[in-house]
């Protein structure tokens, strides 16, 4: 330690400029990637491209109305089912943090978040594929249902712990039954942390393509029909970019562009709306 | 709906055990170092993808560190408010958002070139495709974990210690070595726990930029340059072509394998944290 102040100093600032350096120098990839997605893909998005199937190889134009569709109704579906649900755990986790129950079921949400994508469309295809015996929108559906609870959970459980315990002290003293508590007054409280956790959510499965691949499965036709396989945008992308065709890696590029909009659009949408009513998540 | 939760995860856990079960019963714990793997001769070794999600993940891991933790310094520390700590969380958040599927599909088009003109400089055989382009776009994508955990627990290093240490003297260097890092090591070391986690399980960039084979490689040049396959990769190229029962337990023995790593990974990262906190 004896060493002269000049030196560590100067070591200081060295330090200080790589971890500047770094810090930084992640921006690089974000742009780079987000810049070559849009210059791509924005010239691809029209009307037609909004409106129409994919073409067959060969022929120009045809559109990705499939995969619009098809995401569209899968995460509807998904949404649907999971927000009840991790509505319900994330209440009652908040509400009862000691029991037995909420220690196994907080357990589980925490191996839930960390199971990887692939191995939920696996134990879906089982659960729902194999008896249905076809692919179907409907077993996709489940498969983001189950990557949509943790997420959903976590952050009703978190917006509610942080509301103030004298609120539900005074509508329980003035005699309002406890579901009536739960729900005119506590969840309205945390309404705007819950649902920038939905939104955060359904932000995440909209790109999700692994658990897809063996329930959805895709589908170069429009289908409205949660029984029969649809296809989605981010495995549009995956079918189509692996394609050797360029006319279909142009698709691809514009289905790109729409996905990260919607991506960019929800998640802008979700900041706002935590900023605004000053939640945490 | 609580124990629905439980009842989901126990699930999926039995399904996997259960539709593994008859590749367990046939070759039983040797699967994992069993080295081919050849679904038409029916012979099924998971070495290869062990090996290939090890070293994806731990490049990527090694990569990501220094900017993960440079961030968390700089956020956590030299930097927590004003504009331009915002711009760059907020950068840092939508790396985490972007679709893995967008990274694959950048990848293969813009990295992988890029990868096949420096392989031909330094005289590997240019696939471009192979194990470092995964790792780099890998190391990308699980730095925002690392990252965003790094910069709540700096931030929690309580300002009592930094400033006993200003006062004797020291350098905003010498506080962060000697006072913010000890402190927050098992913190930090948790976040690089969990990204690991996210590393192990990524699918679909891995798929699209690995090359997908299954042979071992014969060098470790080759190894790291060349072509491989993941267990996340194989499953998602292989599972809908699985024509026999056998091929198919043994792609989601692959499935539980990963279950039960990702898991405990992931269980001790939380619990190194909900401990850290706690104190």
């Amino acid at each position: 330690m004896e060493l002269n102040i000049n030196f560590r100093n100067a070591k200081s600032a060295i330090f200080k400029g790589i971890i500047v350096f770094f810090a930084f120098l992640i921006t690089v990839p974000l742009i780079i990637v987000l810049g070559y997605i849009i210059k791509q893909g924005i010239f691809q998005v029209n009307w037609h491209f909004l409106t129409n199937v994919p073409a067959p190889v060969g022929e120009t134009g045809g559109g990705i109305i499939n995969a619009l569709v098809g995401s569209f109704i899968m995460v509807m579906v998904a949404a649907v089912v999971a927000i009840p649900v991790g509505m319900a755990a994330g209440i009652y986790l908040s509400e009862n943090p000691r029991t037995k129950l909420a220690y196994y079921s907080g357990l589980c949400v925490d191996i839930l978040q960390g199971v990887p994508s692939i191995v939920v469309g696996i134990v879906v295809y089982f659960w729902i594929v194999k008896p249905l015996g076809t692919f179907s929108a409907i077993s996709g559906s489940a498969a983001l249902a189950i990557m949509m609870l943790p997420i959903v959970i976590r952050s009703t459980e978190q917006t509610l712990k942080m509301l103030p315990a004298s609120l539900k002290e005074a509508a329980l003293s003035l005699g309002v039954p406890y579901h009536r508590v739960i729900l005119k007054v506590i969840v309205p409280c945390g309404f705007a942390g819950i649902l920038s956790g939905i939104m955060l959510s359904v932000a995440r499965v909209i790109g999700e393509t692994a658990p897809l691949l063996f329930t959805a499965f895709g589908n170069p036709y429009l289908s409205y029909s949660i029984t029969k396989p649809m296809e989605s945008l981010p495995h549009l992308i995956f079918t189509y970019a692996t394609s050797p065709y360029d006319d279909w890696h142009n698709l691809a590029w514009g289905a790109s562009f729409i996905l990260l909009m919607f991506v960019l659009v929800l998640n802008i949408f979700t900041k706002v709306l935590t900023r605004k009513w000053k939640v945490q998540l | 709906m609580s124990i629905l939760l439980v009842v989901i995860i126990l699930g999926v856990l039995a399904t996997l055990i259960l539709e593994s079960l008859p590749t367990i019963k046939t070759l039983g714990i040797g699967f994992l170092w069993g080295k081919v793997w050849d679904p038409v001769s029916n012979i099924y070794g998971a070495y290869p993808f062990l090996v290939g999600t090890l070293l994806t993940s731990f490049i990527a891991l090694i990569i990501s560190v220094p900017f993960s933790y440079a961030i968390a310094i700089y956020l956590g520390e030299y930097n927590p408010k004003g504009w331009l700590s915002d711009l760059l969380k907020n950068a840092i958040e939508l790396i985490a958002a972007v679709p893995s599927i967008i990274y694959g599909f950048w990848g293969l088009f813009v990295l992988v070139p890029i990868i096949r003109t420096f392989e031909m400089k330094i005289g590997v055989a240019p696939y471009g495709i192979g194990v470092l382009t995964s790792s780099l776009i890998l190391a990308v994508m699980i730095i925002p974990y690392a990252a965003s955990l790094g910069i709540t627990l700096i931030r929690m290093v309580p300002s009592p210690l930094k400033e006993a240490a200003y006062g004797l003297g020291a350098t905003r260097f010498e506080v962060i070595r000697k006072v913010i890092m000890p402190y927050t090591r098992s913190g930090l070391f948790a976040g690089v726990l969990l990204s690991l986690g996210r590393a192990l399980g990524e699918t679909m960039a891995v798929t699209m930029l690995i090359g997908n084979t299954s042979a071992v490689a014969d060098s470790i040049k080759n190894a790291i340059f060349g072509p491989g396959n993941t267990m996340a990769s194989v499953i998602a190229n292989e599972f809908t072509e699985a024509d026999h029962s056998q091929y198919l337990s043994a792609l989601i023995e692959l499935g539980l394998v990963l279950f039960f790593v990702t898991v405990v990974i992931n269980l001790i990262g939380k619990r190194i944290i909900t401990r850290f906190t706690n104190e």
